[in-house]
């Protein structure tokens, strides 16, 4: 669960900018972005997600590595994409 | 994946990996714990410690949040499920967690209602779609996870949902570091400080541990090159005189953290004086409890529990391994008795327990990597 997983932001919701969709591996989900206030993110770019909140911004270099690390991890890696599947954030 | 070669290149690796023996003084000892179970993870899978002269230990610490939970609050959750109309919710890592009685899934066999979700978000979510029901979200964690409970019971209250509280564990990593400083069992010559956890706290927090126990940190990222240069940084310093906190990570951990988060775990938190973290027993001003403000999402003051304080099981060297003074393979049941199969003990459970990860990726012994290709990746 202490996972940060790399996702690219595809569209801040409009009516909510708590909001954002993304990218992760292929899966599309919201996400929310509030803790990073201070420096909203923008479609294109890429940032840490734990738990359902983007925790920072990062480069595509570092969610490259991110990714690797990740993909090592095998199923846990696995497990987190399929609970992220699952979440229904709004 | 141009990108990640440069993270794993072998001859950068062999080439830390010589500049690190060269800085070892001969016949000296060197032990630096890495606090984060992301770390461990990495140093296991690739063999990190094949990398090190035989004089450099690394010591695993307490930074996995689900370890660290005493059985006593999986019991007080279960209790807490066992009400009418409760549904229990946590992440999934939480549910195979041993209490006194059997862990989640045992207890939803008797009929109470736990259930995975991805984010305390996804649990406000359970609450606003079952409003004849009351949805408690068992939140655990480090730093790293505590600001997203924080702006869940901020959403919670803004929108006046009152069907919904927080049975909140959020643990805090400083305290736990200064008891294993001040602990006898253990001698070390510096920290590899957490990757994620500082995302949020930042550097300075560990400031205390350069100033007033001299021991240098650095902060590192996740990728093997990464340990290692956080290893020669460390070395370096030692070798220098110096003790101070370093960043090895800076492409994602800010120096201040992420204030944002930081006001949000103020505004809906507060420290408890003690809280009991299992292995390592009660440590003072170590985990969050909701404010007064927020005491109508409070799970503890709506539900009554046994809180009651259970002893590990006897065979189980959880507290040891946890602490750094036994490595996981030293434990009596370690991959006998407690396999991440039947976990006896947490440090089993999580895959970034120290005894899962070694379990996992045991194959990968001082001896056996030497041995291999040494054209294989890092």
């Amino acid at each position: 669960m202490c996972l940060g997983i790399p996702g690219e932001v595809l569209e801040v919701d409009s009516e909510q900018p708590d909001l954002a969709k993304v990218a992760v591996s292929g899966v599309k989900r919201k996400i929310n972005v509030g803790l990073l206030s201070d420096d909203p993110p923008v479609p294109g770019d890429w940032v840490l997600i734990h738990v359902g909140f983007a925790l920072s911004k990062i480069d595509e270099d570092e969610a490259a590595a991110a990714l690797a690390f990740l993909n090592d991890l095998g199923q846990s890696y696995e497990d987190e994409l399929a609970a992220l599947r699952d979440s229904q954030i709004e | 994946m141009r990108f990640v070669d440069e993270f794993r290149d072998a001859e950068k690796a062999r080439a830390l990996s010589a500049e690190i023996a060269n800085l070892c003084e001969p016949g000296r000892e060197y032990k630096f714990m890495e606090v984060c179970g992301g770390h461990t993870h990495t140093i296991y899978k690739h063999g990190i410690e094949d990398y090190l002269p035989e004089n450099i230990r690394l010591v695993h610490g307490p930074g996995c949040p689900v370890c660290v939970i005493p059985m006593g609050r999986v019991d007080d959750a279960i209790h807490i499920a066992s009400q009418p109309d409760v549904v229990m919710t946590s992440f999934g890592d939480m549910m195979r967690v041993p209490g006194s009685g059997g862990n989640f899934f045992d207890s939803n066999a008797e009929g109470t209602n736990i259930r995975m979700v991805y984010s305390p978000l996804d649990s406000l979510k359970i609450a606003r779609q079952n409003p004849d029901t009351h949805v408690v979200f068992m939140a655990i964690g480090f730093e790293t996870t505590t600001p997203s409970t924080a702006m869940t019971l901020k959403r919670a209250a803004a929108e006046g949902i009152e069907n919904f509280s927080v049975f909140c564990n959020h643990v805090t990593i400083i305290p736990a570091i200064k008891a294993i400083l001040d602990s006898p069992d253990l001698r070390l010559d510096g920290f590899i400080g957490p990757g994620h956890v500082s995302t949020v706290i930042g550097c300075r927090p560990y400031e205390f541990i350069a100033g007033d126990y001299h021991k240098p940190v650095v902060v590192a990222g996740f990728e093997p090159l990464d340990i290692l240069q956080s290893i020669y940084q460390l070395l370096l310093q030692l070798r220098e005189g110096r003790c101070v906190v370093e960043n090895q990570y800076a492409r994602v951990v800010p120096w201040a953290g992420n204030t944002v988060a930081l006001k949000a775990i103020a505004e809906t938190m507060v420290l408890r004086p003690y809280f009991e973290w299992r292995g390592l027993g009660f440590i003072s001003h170590s985990a969050m409890r909701v404010r007064d403000e927020f005491a109508a999402f409070d799970a503890e003051r709506i539900f009554e529990m046994p809180g009651v304080r259970v002893a590990d099981p006897k065979a189980c060297q959880c507290g040891e391994v946890l602490k750094g003074v036994l490595k996981p393979w030293e434990c009596k049941v370690f991959g006998t008795a407690c396999t991440p199969e039947t976990p006896i003990g947490t440090c089993m459970v999580s895959p970034e327990g120290a005894c899962a990860a070694y379990y996992n990726y045991g194959r990968f012994t001082r001896t056996r990597i030497r041995e291999a290709s040494a054209h294989e990746p890092v």
